[in-house]
């Protein structure tokens, strides 16, 4: 008997969501962690509300950058060799194990980027404008993010470098989908197009999603 | 089962960054067979057990395992087909006994059913909703014992298979070794113990120094 790809996609999602809920990673640590984080800024650069409100969408996404990152860099590498031996013998397919872990991860994010952004616009005043692309946005973002942690973590699991090698993969990667974040948001609040900006995102997620699916397998036997 | 021998190594070197592991080895497992494997600490056991399992790419010589090249991409096609359980438990811990069957058997496209069934079968359907982090040793080997029982494997690569279980769990092991032999498979163990595998092994062969004697 042979298992489809996508079951077996849905199988690493619903294993990888259970471990989180038990572990609670994500909802006890990253999530508190991040939303003191963007606590501390106003402390730092004092209570100016209208410096405040300027800077609020960027150091959102900046903190969503950064913990985001981390979150599916984690998920992707907490599994130990017997672990990973065992998932090979039933059978899983690397790419759907890559396109699971970074389905769970994509899940996880979302539910980060809606609590830190809840505390965003309380500390900040960050208006809520252009609704629709926000969620655009807010999805396609963590969609690139958990996809390039995946890579990430793949790559470092498959490396002696370990997690040394983070930072170098992720920052050239995450920029293009920094800016595309912060420059949406800013289009939306000056009324301006921001399509370029989403297909620019948009285009990393592919490429990454590509490169992650391609790498599954090479990326496993090293 | 059609391929025998089931495993066949001709010369085959491992190397794990700059140490060689193994060197030379010559080995073949037929169908029907139990083959104990011996060796000191750091004799290479568990390198050879991942070689046949077809995780671990030989460095030298040529090997097929259920008739497929170690270092063709065949090898992930048969995959399934071998079963290993090691030292560690390849297992998470965080998921209860039964859903850590359910996501083997989601994955290897086994019906949900034969997860509940292979629990029973190790003597654990009354812990199926334990933890398996909060499980015993012993009782973490036998969930993965279920496991194997729950897939139909040809070759079976065992890794000190009695340690941390009690006389019911050993009885277990011994009959799913027995099964695997019976239906025309193999099946490898490694194991200090000797005694215990001179009785239930056809064969036995002895790793030192990375070859095989």
């Amino acid at each position: 008997m042979t298992t489809g790809f996508w079951h077996q996609v849905s199988a690493v999602v619903h294993r990888d969501l259970l471990r989180e809920r038990r572990r609670g990673d994500v909802l006890w640590i990253t999530i508190p962690f991040g939303a003191i984080a963007l606590l501390l800024i106003p402390l730092a650069v004092g209570t100016d509300a209208i410096l405040l409100r300027q800077i609020g969408p960027g150091m959102y996404w900046v903190i969503v950058m950064l913990f985001g990152v981390l979150v599916s860099v984690g998920k992707a590498s907490n599994e130990t060799l017997p672990q990973q031996d065992a998932s090979a013998l039933l059978g899983l397919d690397p790419a759907a194990g890559f396109v699971g872990r970074a389905t769970s991860a994509t899940l996880l994010l979302l539910i980060f980027e809606v609590v830190v952004g809840v505390v965003a616009v309380g500390l900040y005043d960050v208006s809520i404008i252009g609704i629709p692309w926000l969620i655009v946005t807010l999805i396609i973002v963590a969609i690139g993010l958990a996809l390039l942690g995946t890579l990430t973590g793949s790559i470092v699991n498959s490396t002696s470098a370990g997690t040394a090698l983070v930072p170098l993969l992720v920052a050239p990667l995450s920029v293009p989908l920094l800016l595309g974040a912060t420059q949406s948001y800013e289009g939306l609040r000056l009324g301006h197009s921001i399509l370029s900006w989403v297909l620019l995102m948009v285009a990393v997620v592919l490429i990454v999603a590509i490169i992650g699916v391609l790498t599954a397998r090479p990326l496993q036997e090293t | 089962m059609t391929e025998s021998p089931l495993v066949e190594l001709d010369g085959v070197g491992v190397r794990i960054g700059s140490t060689q592991i193994l060197r030379d080895v010559d080995l073949e497992v037929d169908a029907g067979e139990e083959v104990g494997l011996f060796g000191a600490n750091g004799a290479g056991k568990t390198t050879a057990l991942r070689l046949m399992a077809t995780l671990i790419r030989p460095a030298q010589g040529t090997g097929r395992v259920l008739g497929a090249d170690l270092t063709s991409p065949e090898r992930y096609d048969v995959r399934r087909r071998i079963g290993m359980i090691g030292h560690t438990p390849g297992i998470f811990p965080e998921l209860t006994l039964v859903e850590n069957l359910l996501y083997a058997a989601r994955v290897a496209g086994v019906p949900s059913e034969r997860a509940g069934e292979a629990l029973s079968a190790v003597g654990l359907g009354g812990a199926a909703d334990r933890l398996a982090g909060a499980s015993s040793h012993g009782m973490q080997r036998r969930t993965e014992f279920a496991r194997e029982l729950m897939i139909d494997r040809s070759l079976l690569l065992l890794d000190e298979p009695h340690s941390a279980l009690d006389r019911d769990a050993v009885d277990l092991v011994e009959g799913l070794i027995a099964r695997t032999a019976a239906e025309g498979g193999a099946v490898v163990v490694v194991s200090h113990d000797r005694d215990r595998i001179n009785k239930i092994a056809s064969r036995t062969v002895e790793l030192a120094g990375g070859t095989l004697s």
